[in-house]
């Protein structure tokens, strides 16, 4: 019933050479009270020029996975276990210095909040150019030239004058486009976003994602795009995998995740967006709260929110049952769920 | 900018102009009266207005503080009652003694720290924190007289390799960093000094770095795959303000002339004369000396402010 614990890219971009591929991640934070969890057996696959959405509830682990994937977590103060293979280079045990040459060249990350993210007392150009002279060896000169470039690219009026701006000097929408600018610094194959437009107003959040879709399809880059807006991951995703307490709970085509949903976590999700509430509005209109952590049951962690829930499921975590070409689910229930209403009628019952 | 710093300047006048009544009015708080030390036993009713007159401390208050401020103003404090010589003459001649230690002691301390203090940062909690703390705690717990006479004892008296005491042949005049003959005597002294600022300066730059380190952009200038000597060029760059104000303050303390290391070193700066001053009630010396200090560390802050809004871009400059 449950398919092994090693889950291949979609086959059919196999061939094609995946750009990533997770498998059984684990992140454990160590403080001196002991060891928390804050992301648990995930795995999932990226082909070149693809687009994943990791969806969640806050706290479910999905900035933790992508530090974890450029090894961005504090070191000594952190574990993490696993594999993640980019471009069929294992990243978890590559030295100090190819994986500097990795990071900022061939992954790039935008983070959440272009207000802290970005050094203040440095201009934007410098912090662009520091990024091209480290990868690229140009001189100040033609790094500065490169930096006008992106933020061209990225559409920031008057760029020669911003590039001698101060980050504060800047406003919110323009800040975080120069943080995509940075990213971008050295045309990435790979882009890790951290909801980027979360910490935006609205109209600029629609930009923002225009813009990123955009360049995303321009450059080619495959891109994984964490957020809890719903309405984003429907437009931008092929793949989405939906996390609950630091565990992917249901990973598939953005179809089958969006419109055929299996597991009650993110049907209920589903359910909480569709019925009318606004977009930007957090995934929490499920009953019960997340699980803490430190204290995780041992059963299923969603079982005490969970309408479908068993004995079975208070008593043991389920392991992941193969769904679709190359998702999974990670529920006892999924056969007995299964096939799902259609969207809409299993939107009103849950 | 140009405006900013004749703005920065004009606010500094009222400042300057309070700390001259406070220097003047030093004749009124001390006990006793200047004229006492001047006059012999022996002298009659009239000898003592005389002198009264001769000084000025016959009129009213007010009318005395302006007539030292107009003389103060065109570089005149007064003749020393002790030596009879100018008490500007006095004053810059000590000040230039103690600025020559205090500035090498201050640099000294501050690149010494930046090393320590950083170091410590990147390693909280491991060995080289440890040390670097016990440094910067014993710099400003041990009594820095009692430093000077064991150092003097290890490397005037066991060793002998630099003198215990004194300015050398030439005295002031003459005086250079870069002619050993002359800055052996001023070694013991100076490294005696920047003990403390380097105990302070240590610690505030362990904790400003450190505390750049937990910031977002430091995640980011490691996802954007730089070394760690540009992290350490970003965290120094942003903690750079806070170490400065530090610093001149300290700066500023140094000038005073530590009276107890200039004692033990018998080197002859601001804090030697101001403790002569007080023994012989010697007022014009110490009034002089005290203007001098005080609007010294006016200017260090004013040099401080302005620095840190060269520095830092988000100080607005208006
Ligand atoms: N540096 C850290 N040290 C300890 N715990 C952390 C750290 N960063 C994140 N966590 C914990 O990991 C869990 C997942 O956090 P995160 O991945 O940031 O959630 P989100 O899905 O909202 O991005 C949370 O419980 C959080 O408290
Ligand atoms: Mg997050």
């Amino acid at each position: 019933m449950t398919a092994p614990s090693k889950i291949v890219a979609d086959p059919s971009q196999a061939a094609a050479a995946p750009l990533l591929e997770v498998e059984n991640l684990h992140v454990d934070f160590i403080s001196r009270a002991g060891r928390t969890p804050a992301v648990r057996d995930v795995s999932f696959g990226l082909a070149p020029g693809e687009v994943l959405c990791i969806l969640g509830e806050s706290g479910s682990g999905k900035s933790v996975t992508l530090r974890a994937l450029m090894r961005l977590l504090p070191q000594g103060r952190s574990e993490i276990r696993g594999q993640v293979r980019f471009q069929g280079e294992d990243v978890l045990k590559m030295p100090r210095r190819a994986l500097n040459m990795l990071r900022g060249a061939r992954i790039s990350m935008i983070f959440q909040e272009p207000m802290t993210a970005l050094d203040p007392v440095f201009t934007i150009g410098d912090q662009i150019a520091e990024t091209v002279i480290r990868h690229t060896g140009a001189s100040r000169e033609k790094a500065m030239a490169r930096a006008l470039e992106l933020l061209e690219l990225v559409r920031i009026p008057s760029a020669e004058r911003r590039l001698k701006a101060y980050p504060h000097e800047l406003s919110g929408g323009l800040r975080q486009r120069a943080m995509i600018a940075v990213s971008l610094s050295c045309y990435p194959q790979l882009l890790l976003a951290d909801e980027p437009t979360t910490a935006l107003d609205a109209t600029v959040q629609i930009q923002i994602l225009i813009l990123l879709k955009q360049l995303q399809q321009d450059l080619g880059m495959g891109t994984i795009f964490v957020t809890h807006d719903l309405g984003v991951a429907a437009q931008i995703a092929d793949k989405i995998a939906v996390m609950y307490a630091g565990r992917v709970v249901e990973y598939g085509s953005a179809e089958e995740v969006l419109l055929n949903p299996s597991h009650p976590y993110a049907r209920g999700m589903l359910a909480s967006t569709v019925s009318g509430q606004p977009r930007d509005r957090d995934i929490a209109a499920i009953p019960g709260s997340p699980p803490d952590m430190r204290n995780l049951p041992a059963g299923c962690a969603f079982a005490p929110r969970c309408a479908f829930a068993t004995d079975l499921c208070h008593r043991s975590e389920p392991g992941l049952t193969q769904r679709g070409a190359f998702g999974h689910v990670s529920c006892h229930h999924v056969h007995r769920l299964d096939p799902p209403a259609p969207a809409g009628a299993s939107v009103t019952t849950l | 900018m140009w405006l900013y710093i004749a703005k920065r300047v004009l606010y500094a006048i009222p400042i300057a102009l309070g700390v001259s009544i406070i220097c003047f009015s030093l004749v009124y708080l001390a006990p006793g009266d200047p004229i006492q030390s001047l006059i012999p036993p022996d002298a009659s009713d009239e000898d003592i207005a005389a002198i009264r007159r001769l000084y000025g401390f016959d009129k009213p208050v007010v009318f005395q503080y302006f007539d030292w401020l107009a003389r103060a103003v065109t570089g005149d404090l007064g003749t020393s009652l002790q030596s009879n010589r100018p008490v500007l003459n006095e004053v810059t001649r000590a000040f230039g003694n103690t600025l020559m230690i205090a500035v090498a002691a201050v640099i000294v301390a501050f690149v010494l720290a930046t090393i320590f203090g950083t170091l410590a940062a990147f390693n909280l909690g491991k060995p080289v924190d440890k040390v670097a703390t016990s440094i910067s705690t014993l710099g400003v717990s041990i009594p820095n007289y009692w430093m000077g006479i064991v150092l003097v004892i290890l490397f005037s008296v066991q060793w002998r390799l630099l003198p215990a005491t004194g300015m050398g042949g030439d005295g002031s005049d003459g005086f250079s960093w870069f002619e050993w003959d002359q800055a052996r005597y001023a070694i013991l002294p100076m490294v005696t000094m920047a003990m403390i600022p380097l105990g302070v300066v240590t610690r505030s730059t362990r904790s400003a770095v450190a505390d750049t380190l937990s910031q977002d952009y430091v995640q980011l200038l490691r996802a954007k795959g730089l070394g760690e000597g540009r992290v350490v060029l970003h965290a120094l760059r942003n903690a750079l303000p806070q170490m400065l104000a530090v610093m001149g303050l300290q700066l500023g303390y140094l000038i005073g002339g530590s009276i107890l290391i200039e004692t033990v070193f018998n080197w002859p700066g601001t804090g030697l004369v101001m403790s002569r001053a007080i023994l012989t009630r010697d007022i014009p010396l110490l009034q002089g000396t005290i203007l001098i200090l005080a609007l010294s560390f006016v200017a260090i802050n004013l040099i401080v402010d302005l620095l840190q809004t060269l520095v830092d871009p988000r100080i607005k400059r208006s």
